[in-house]
């Protein structure tokens, strides 16, 4: 019987072939934290005497969370994983160069690897054809450590996407659109497959915003098949000697199968407090926005930028909504000065951080005062996420959330899309 | 871990988020666990904090612990004083965490549960007896991998005391 993609690469690193539901434990080849969790992960291998990594090339700290930091116990905590890097010789991702899951793809994930990750969006590398997935910080500093770790193989889910998207109609509508269907739980253990002649077109950037919301609906990681795109996306961070193809057998086994029509989709919401809480604009359209977010793992690539800046261009943000961006890397910054979208979005009022993950996980850039509504780019509308549990996030596409920034409501992104 | 528990139930709905139990806007409170328990599913209710007791339950509805990766989440639930969460069904990460801080998460029919009741767990056997109810609830028992992790006190002290992982005979 042919092999999912899970099957496949658990298998290469478990040293025997392997089917879902065996449990084995297995080499990860890339391990990371960032500072919400590795300071824990770096307490529990000093508390068992266990300070070392196994590839300290491929384990990587990120501070990305709270950068620049905040608050002084958020500096001591920034100050655990300095020391550790420095004692171990792994790589620290220090303020300003980006959200871990965006610098993970574009230096440290190729096809075919392991990597584990103590943070929840650690799936977003499964679009490089990776097996991606997150964990606790006691699970990840062990994998540093020992490089290896225990594994479930999952089951997977086929999710088969074809046709054209409409206008104004973008991944993030997709997966949206994805996790409303399957529900907030509906893939718990498994592994979601994106494959299809849509996703086949895609670009990396819009796989990434798939594969990072697989947990969304549970799911342990979201994997896409390392084809020809994937190739030429690594040629053109200089890493083309890291690819390899990956795909799953013709007959490897699923254990669900979703056939979606992308030219049937409209563009979608995630309305608060979960993310499985999908609307159509037209149940929304007109609710007064305070805060427009652009950035994240999900959203804060080059081409997100590109989105926001082509609606904003030459307009101004509503007087009565704030207007953050932030890139998700400063390889992506550095690009969006270049291209003059950066430019165009400080023009239209936007307030630009440093490359991280800014307001979206609520320690600070945008906390939301009471009864505040925001519209993000981000994976997560959760109570409180972002700092205020008194306070609702709705998820959208950059064009939507674009589009909120200039009418200061909720707007469909058609009418603003030239 | 001890094999029979014994407390009062505190009743919770679907979906509690690890931004419930542990919100992001306590950040800075990450490497201070203790203080940070002290607003413990604080987001769900406001109260909780102040009323629990050691040795009680947390039971909730279904995919209890969603969301982000943070350990934090069932350690501070630990640290509180709770013996088990017991829920319909447990998001992945956070699951595999509480196995991994030993904290003992059960599966199992919480419908048959409310707030205040008295229950007693037998761990090895798969029995929750409802005392206020005089019911019984049967849940099934842990996958042997994490009843290793779970014995041996958490993932830290499994590998403190083996070297590497032992899951198997
Ligand atoms: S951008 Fe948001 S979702 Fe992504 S890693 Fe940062 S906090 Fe998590």
């Amino acid at each position: 019987m042919g092999k999912t993609i899970s099957e496949k690469i658990i298998g290469e690193h478990a040293g025997k072939e392997v089917s879902a539901g065996d449990i084995v434990v297995a080499n990860v080849d890339v391990t990371a934290v960032q500072d919400g969790t590795g300071p824990l992960a770096v307490q529990q291998l000093n508390k068992i005497n266990l300070v070392q990594a196994a590839n300290p090339k491929s384990t990587v700290l990120f501070i990305d969370h709270a950068a620049p930091s905040p608050h002084k116990d958020l500096s001591n905590a920034h100050g655990l994983l300095r020391d550790f890097a420095k004692k171990t010789g792994v790589v620290l991702s220090e303020v300003g160069e980006g959200v871990c899951h965006q610098r993970l793809v574009e230096s440290y994930v190729k096809p075919g690897d392991i990597l584990i990750g103590a943070d929840s969006h650690t799936c977003t590398s499964g679009a490089l054809g990776a097996f991606s997935t997150g964990m606790g910080s006691t699970d990840v500093a062990i994998g540093i450590a020992l490089g290896k770790t225990w594994l479930r193989v999952p089951e997977t889910f086929k999710i088969n996407v074809t046709g054209q998207f409409q206008k104004g109609v973008y991944a993030k509508d997709l997966i949206l659109y994805v996790i409303g269907q399957i529900g907030a739980d509906g893939a718990t253990y498994k592994a979601l497959e994106f494959t299809g002649d849509t996703i086949k077109a895609m670009t990396m950037s819009e796989r990434f915003t798939l594969s990072n919301m697989a947990v969304e609906a549970g799911a342990k990681t979201g994997l896409i098949e390392a084809d020809d795109v994937t190739k030429q996306y690594l040629e053109e961070l200089g890493r083309g000697d890291e690819f390899r193809y990956i795909q799953a057998d013709e007959d490897a086994e699923y254990e669900k199968v979703f056939d979606i029509d992308a030219s049937k989709l409209e563009p979608v919401i995630s309305a608060p407090h979960t993310v499985d809480n999908v609307k159509s604009l037209n149940e929304l359209m007109g609710t007064k926005v305070d805060q427009v977010f652009i950035g994240t793992c999900t959203n804060g690539r080059l081409d997100d930028l590109e989105i926001a800046a082509s609606v904003l261009k030459g307009k101004q943000r509503h007087p009565d909504t704030r207007l953050i961006v932030t890139p998700a890397s400063k390889q992506v910054y550095i690009q969006a000065m270049e291209k003059g979208y950066i430019q165009t979005l400080v023009e239209a009022g936007a307030a630009v951080m440093a490359p991280g993950c800014g307001p979206c996980v609520g320690v600070h850039q945008g906390i939301l005062g009471d009864e505040e509504v925001c519209i993000a780019t981000q994976n997560r509308n959760f109570k409180g996420r972002m700092g205020n549990p008194n306070s609702y996030i709705y998820l959208s596409s950059p064009a939507t959330a674009a589009a909120a920034a200039i009418t200061g409501k909720i707007t469909d992104p058609r009418e603003v899309l030239v | 871990m001890k094999e029979e528990l014994n407390g009062n139930s505190w009743k919770f709905g679907d979906d509690i988020s690890t931004d419930l139990i542990a919100p992001g806007r306590y950040f800075h409170l990450r490497t201070n666990l203790p203080e940070l328990a002290k607003h413990v599913l604080e987001d769900a209710d406001p109260e909780f904090p102040a009323k629990v007791k050691s040795g009680d339950f947390v039971v909730a509805g279904r995919n209890f612990g969603l969301g982000s990766s943070r350990e934090h989440a069932p350690t501070i639930i630990k640290l509180a004083g709770v013996n088990a969460v017991l829920a319909k069904s447990f998001a992945r990460i956070f699951y595999r965490n509480a196995i991994n801080v030993g904290l003992p998460v059960l599966i199992c029919d919480t419908d048959k549960i409310d707030e205040g009741d008295k229950l007693s767990i037998e761990l090895s056997n798969g029995v929750i007896h409802n005392q206020t109810k005089g019911t019984e609830i049967t849940f099934n028992p842990l996958p042997n991998v994490m009843i290793r992790i779970l014995n041996d006190g958490g993932l830290a002290s499994h590998i403190e005391k083996h070297g590497d992982f032992k899951l198997e005979d």
